[in-house]
């Protein structure tokens, strides 16, 4: 039951109070580059929940059952880079060949995330809690989820925010910027929620 | 010392390990795809207008490889392109016809050296978002005083990857010489006011005004009133007269520009399209 409700936490944090975009600030460039339009910012969501859940998975494995039993953990990051990379083509191959309707869909997003570093930073985060191997997994994917919650939610700010006449020097990026802020100071607020 | 070995050792090892697997993977898992993909690809433009209907030039190209799709839907690639691409699947290509776009809408905004309104009317200002779609959302159906006429916000000014589309005092204008007949504008313009023309199909009526005469009148002074004389004109039968708009039927209509003669507002209008170059691919 306690693991349960440890699970739970993990959940709700990763998707809110500890939004991987908005609170964390990791994988700020697709969140700014891919949410143009919120077609491709739903692919791009999907795309990094799927690769998330898996290299927690592998880097999991490759943490406990390699890099600790022989005192290596200062080499994690270097070893998460080549193991999500690796991932990251194979996956690409496998779609491509055996499920090609998700390969259409996730398709062009997949290299991309190749280094996004929200991908690495769960890795890293969920070593630095001593997450096991399935909270491990539940924190990739909430932290998926949380990602696509927020550039689904910015995506359509920024379609509205074309359409407004906003002042010139502020057109385009920097206006997106300043939403992206104030996006952010609105989830602080999810910093009350403690949970456990 | 042996720290610092293990570590190249198993980094190493590790990298090997995924390096042999990805190398296993990509042999195991390639996927055959047709060369003629990459050549048709190639010779199309690139400009994704959309304008053959399929998502970008890739979409088209694959359409292309399976027979979904005719040959000749490019129209920014034009003759060149068809040619090549015919060359690639192995069949005849039909000739592209050069298509431009043109706005069903004369209502310019402009007034005469006595300062009385030519053309179309205003019946308020609009201060909300410059787009002709959110424009026309509003209560009342935009600022234009004809309901139907076009708003100038220029959406299809900015759907024209082409640069040829501006607004001139009030309403949407193609420049015939730079248009290649995509239509991404007409995909743009909330009111369906753009219609493409060919050499074979170039009289247009330029009013879209399903308003009364009367009504028509009090909102645009060069609005189609529904009168019929170029229907009286036609030998060929092919004006039809609806809802208080005359249509061409460009299944009957031959060209003549009868009509256009007639017509007491000049609303008939045909474009330059025969005389203007067959669009050739950009190099």
């Amino acid at each position: 039951m306690e693991y349960m409700q440890v699970v739970i936490g993990i959940l709700i944090s990763a998707i809110l109070s500890e939004n991987f975009i908005l609170v964390k600030f990791y994988g700020i460039c697709p969140f700014m580059g891919v949410s143009k339009k919120t077609d491709t910012a739903i692919g791009m969501g999907m795309a990094v929940t799927f690769v998330m859940a898996i290299a927690s998975a592998a880097c999991w494995f490759v943490d406990a059952k390699i890099l600790q039993p022989l005192n290596l953990g200062y080499m994690q990051t270097v070893a998460f880079i080549l193991v999500i990379a690796s991932i990251v083509q194979f996956v690409e191959m496998f779609l491509k060949k055996f499920v090609p309707a998700l390969y259409q869909a996730l398709g062009i997003f997949l290299p991309l995330i190749t280094t996004n570093c929200a991908v690495l930073g769960v890795a890293l985060v969920n070593v630095q809690k001593g997450y096991d191997f399935l909270q491990s997994v539940i924190n990739g994917a909430a932290g998926g989820l949380g990602f696509t919650l927020a550039i689904v939610l910015f995506a359509s700010i920024r379609e509205r925010v074309d359409k407004t006449d906003c002042p010139e020097c502020f057109k385009g990026f920097p206006i997106a910027l300043i939403s992206a802020g104030l996006m952010a100071l609105a989830f602080m607020g999810f910093s009350g929620l403690k949970i456990f | 010392m042996t720290a610092i070995l293990t570590a190249i050792g198993i980094l190493g090892a590790l990298g090997l390990i995924f390096g042999l697997v990805l190398a296993i993977a990509s042999k195991v898992f390639y996927v055959e795809t047709d060369p003629r993909l990459d050549l048709l690809n190639e010779c199309l433009p690139g400009a994704n207008c959309g304008g053959c209907g399929y998502a970008g030039c890739g979409g088209y190209a694959e359409a292309v490889l399976k027979g979904e799709a005719p040959i000749g839907k490019c129209a920014s690639g034009g003759n060149d392109c068809a040619m090549k691409m015919a060359e690639i699947m192995g069949v005849k290509a039909e000739k592209v016809e050069r298509r431009v776009a043109m706005v069903r809408c004369s209502g310019y905004k402009t007034t005469d050296a006595e300062g009385n309104i030519v053309g179309g009317k205003l019946k308020g200002e609009y201060e909300g978002i410059s787009d002709c779609l959110a424009a026309s959302k509003v209560a009342g159906r935009g600022p234009t005083a004809c309901k139907f006429g076009c708003l100038g916000f220029g959406n299809c000014v900015k759907a024209c990857q082409y640069g040829a589309i501006s607004i001139k005092d009030g309403v949407a204008v193609v420049d015939e010489e730079k248009c290649i007949g995509c239509l991404a504008c007409a995909a743009a313009c909330p009111r369906q006011l753009i219609v493409p023309v060919s050499p074979a199909q170039n009289v247009v009526i330029a009013c879209a005004s399903l308003a009364k005469g009367a009504a028509t009148t009090r909102s645009c002074t060069v609005g189609c009133i529904g009168c019929g004389k170029c229907k009286k004109t036609c030998q060929h039968d092919a004006i039809i007269l609806e809802k208080n708009l005359a249509r061409i039927d460009y299944t009957k209509c031959v060209n003549c520009g009868d009509c256009a003669k007639v017509c007491p507002k000049g609303l008939i209008k045909d474009s330059n399209v025969e005389h203007l170059p067959e669009v050739t691919a950009e190099a």
